[in-house]
């Protein structure tokens, strides 16, 4: 007797991953830097990324309808909720519900859905919404908290909730009282003022390296960082080059003229450089994809950060440095092509 | 060829490389491996497929109602220095069919339909048993009669490759014995049973080609095989041939894979192993040669794995060509209750077949039997994001991402570029890909295409040189036919100017004459 069976195509194997998989591993490695971001800042940021959250699912709700696009795979996709993370982490705590809503209509419907959705975008989403509200809305994305060690007052969540929701602080407070220059800020004011960086170190928002809280919130986010190294979600090209290059030409530019360079380690441990060589700049949708194009394009946005926080008009340069080289890319994975076998 | 990389070459096996990519895949060979080798018994028919080995058909060669013997002829080829396809058994022709033959395109194809006697009769066989001293070519054409083929699964004709080596010139001749893909394990049992037979072929091929080594690659994991084969080596006391072992790392028994492992070289883009003095032979093909040379008798059987959840007993057996997969599946114990799919080769590059009513075929190394929980859901494809994870696993160094895009686009110039019709084909991509996007099928897509749109390029080519032609003959035709009306115009001109003087001259004497009258 013969026995009648159904066909398809090869491999005959169970995939070894899912889209979705990966973006999830992406939020797991950065929960150990938001848990240390919340310890050291206060609860802000942890409402911050709901609010982000939810605009994104919200926008790609109503993306994905207007394209005609069936919902369940791509809003099970969790990449709207890895852009509206990222994005959260670029803002202050305090920032007021609408930078969310302009930052992920930027990031999610124009940079995302307008570019052809998942996989088709030229440009990092979470580096577009950011770079919008920063252009836009310059004296909000300016009022940083310091750690909650240091600040003399310190919000309770429901604080935090209203001040983000009504804009509004807490009766007797200030901004002036719970906002504090960033360790980039300050050296940037202070290098402006004429003075030596390490003048500028004496504030009390640096820490060892970095600025405190900020060291170890990057520490964090390098261990996730390494985590999705071990797990091949990301390569250790654009990491190890962006980071190498900083670290490389901070050297040079300290050992040149150390009273206007900070030591490379402060380039390290402040601002957005440790995200944006793990989470950021790896993004494989906007990047290099070949190994040698990887490299360059690690080391344009190491060069690039560097150079916007030395003579920029922003104290923090990560996200034009990526925007930068994600237009760059094509072209850079145009000419690093590998040799292809036996050619 | 580079002088460094023809010595190179020539160290084939003394130091391993690597190649770029590769899996580590689960092995699940072993269930196969613990019940030793058996032969399937006669089926009640034989459907002895005509399409035996790479590229067409064969001619069929006997007729209805006529009596075969085990190793009669009963088709032949006419491409690739032809060969031939037997009689798996002694019996009588009792049709020739079209049906299902175990293709990968699932198409069908003639069967010549054999009712065996149960007597399994030789027909007088032939052997060349001093096959030492024989002439080479008498050894190739030994291998082409005998209707051998590689058995890796390419089924390519033996004798074909043999001959196109020799007259280029081999100095190595490689035995592949590492099966890459999963759950296939007919070339380890084989290397275990049978290993005095795989070094016989291996020195029969290396006369037969002009050789002056053989190096038999086993993987590493292959424990009971390296020593079976040491001692079949060490009894016949040749010490042209050597045994190494590679790592296990899917799809290192790619021939391309395989001679970058054992040399560090690469196969050229177009070219041949002959090309680096190679010449590559799976160690199944082997031993059929040596049973076609010492014993006499053609093709007519091979190891076939058959495995998988699906299967109760898995095993080994060694089966006649033309048997129905189902008899095998039935001596294996039948199937489990959850068995869904039927793969004939491996998990990797092998193809499904929708009946097990299908014939063995030379090329049937693996009936794969998988349950539902081994095969993959009907998944839903996402967008690429670019992740390059198809890049870094790619043996041929490729772009699939890339490759896919263009080809999806039908860039078809730009995806030959891109090195379209270098892919393998080895589903490492496809195993990958977190968008579980069936690259490998777009490839396969890609090429035919390629192969399509090369042959309209030449026909149209062929039409304009045809119009061409037609125009400037044409063109001719008028010039000269304009010529001749010419000349003929010039010359009734001629003649009408000759008359005319011819008269002003008869006129002038006339009036000469008048005068002096």
């Amino acid at each position: 007797m013969s026995r009648k069976f159904d066909t398809g195509v090869a491999p005959y194997f169970p995939p070894q991953s899912t889209v979705a998989g990966v973006m999830r591993q992406v939020l797991y490695a950065l929960l150990p830097g938001i848990i240390v971001y919340t310890w050291f800042f206060g609860p802000g940021i942890l409402v911050q990324i709901l609010l982000a959250v939810i605009f994104a699912l919200l926008f790609e709700t109503l993306m994905l309808k207007a394209r005609k696009q069936s919902l369940k795979p791509f809003l099970g996709d969790w990449s709207a909720v890895v852009t509206a993370v990222l994005f959260a982490l670029c803002l202050p705590p305090l920032a007021p519900w609408w930078v969310a809503l302009v930052g992920m209509l930027f990031a999610i419907v124009v940079a995302k859905h307008l570019y052809g959705g998942l996989g088709q975008n030229m440009f990092n989403p979470a580096m577009v919404g950011y770079v919008v509200v920063l252009i836009s809305f310059p004296q909000v994305m300016a009022l940083w908290s310091p750690p909650t060690s240091i600040a003399s007052h310190s919000l309770a969540i429901g604080d935090v909730f209203s001040t983000v929701f009504t804009g509004k602080l807490p009766p007797g407070l200030t901004w002036d009282a719970v906002s504090e220059a960033t360790p980039l800020d300050a050296i940037r004011t202070s290098l402006a003022s004429g003075h030596m960086v390490s003048e500028a170190r004496q504030s009390p928002v640096f820490g060892d390296f970095g600025g405190l809280g900020w060291e170890w919130i990057a520490n964090m986010y390098a261990l996730g960082g390494f985590w999705l190294l071990w797990r091949r979600i990301i390569s250790w090209h654009v990491p190890v080059m962006m980071v190498g290059s900083v670290v490389a030409l901070g050297l040079v530019a300290y050992l040149v003229d150390p009273g206007s360079n900070p030591v490379p380690l402060q380039h390290l441990f402040s601002g957005a450089l440790v995200l944006g060589a793990f989470f950021i700049a790896t993004d494989p949708v906007t990047g290099c994809t070949s190994t040698r194009g990887r490299l360059i394009f690690g080391v344009g946005v190491g060069i690039i950060t560097l150079s916007i926080r030395r003579w920029g008009g922003y104290p923090d340069g990560v996200a034009f440095a990526v925007l930068l080289m994600n237009m760059a890319a094509p072209l850079i994975d145009r000419y690093t092509r590998p040799r292809i076998f036996g050619h | 060829m580079h002088i460094d990389h023809a010595e190179q070459a020539r160290t084939a096996g003394e130091q391993l490389h690597h190649f770029h990519g590769g899996l580590r895949l689960r092995h699940n060979k072993k269930n196969s491996c613990e019940t030793p080798l058996e032969n399937a018994p006669l089926p009640s028919l034989f459907y002895v497929p005509l399409l035996q080995q790479y590229g067409k058909e064969a001619e069929v060669t006997v007729a209805t109602g006529q009596k075969v013997l085990k190793g009669d002829a009963i088709g032949c080829f006419g491409h690739l220095g032809s060969g031939c396809v037997h009689a798996p058994s002694s019996g009588v022709v009792k049709a020739l069919v079209r049906r299902p033959i175990s293709h990968p395109s699932g198409s069908d194809g003639w069967c010549v339909v054999i009712e065996p006697d149960g007597l399994d009769q030789w027909k007088e066989l032939e052997p060349l048993t001093d096959w030492i001293k024989a002439d080479p070519a008498l050894l190739r054409q030994k291998i082409r009669d005998s209707g051998i083929v590689g058995l890796g699964g390419a089924v390519f004709p033996t004798a074909y490759k043999a001959d196109d080596a020799s007259s280029r010139g081999i100095h190595t001749l490689i035995l592949n014995g590492s099966e890459c893909e999963p759950y296939i394990s007919c070339d380890e049992m084989l290397m275990r049973e049978q290993p005095d037979s795989i070094v016989l072929g291996a020195r029969i091929l290396q006369r037969a080609v002009g050789a002056t080594r053989t190096v038999i690659a086993i993987e590493d994991q292959m424990g009971a095989v390296n020593h079976a084969l040491k001692q079949a080596v060490e009894n016949v006391g040749d010490k042209s041939i050597k045994i190494v072992k590679v790592t296990t790392i899917y799809p290192e028994g790619g021939e391309k894979q395989l001679i970058q492992v054992l040399t560090g070289l690469e196969v050229p883009a177009g070219g041949r192993p002959a090309d680096l003095g190679l010449l590559c032979q799976n160690v199944a093909t082997a031993s059929a040669v040596a049973q076609a040379v010492v014993e006499g008798k053609p093709l007519v059987e091979r190891i076939v794995t058959v495995t998988g959840n699906g299967i109760r007993k898995p095993r080994n057996l060694v089966a006649r060509v033309g048997t129905p997969i189902s008899d095998l599946v039935d001596q294996c114990g039948g199937y489990t209750n959850d068995v869904a799919r039927l793969v004939l080769g491996g998990p990797m590059m092998g193809y499904s077949l929708n009946s097990d009513a299908n014939p063995v075929i030379k090329a049937a190394n693996c009936i794969l039997a998988l349950t539902e929980l081994d095969i993959r859901q009907s998944q839903a494809e996402m967008p690429c994001i670019r992740c390059g994870e198809c890049a870094r696993v790619c043996p041929a160094v490729l772009l699939p991402q890339q490759l896919d895009w263009l080809i999806r686009n039908q860039q078809w110039d730009d995806a030959a570029d891109c090195g379209l019709t270098d892919c393998i084909e080895c589903g490492c991509c496809d195993m990958v890909c977190p968008s579980h996007i069936p690259l490998t099928s777009w490839f396969c897509f890609g090429k035919s295409e390629l192969r399509s749109l090369a042959i309209e390029r030449k026909q149209a080519e062929t039409a304009k040189h045809r119009y061409e032609a037609r125009d400037a003959r044409l063109l001719r035709i008028k010039q000269e036919r304009r010529q001749r009306m010419d000349e003929k115009k010039r010359a009734i001109k001629d003649k009408a100017e000759k008359q005319k003087k011819l008269a002003e001259a008869i006129s002038r004497s006339r009036a000469r004459q008048d005068r002096n009258e």
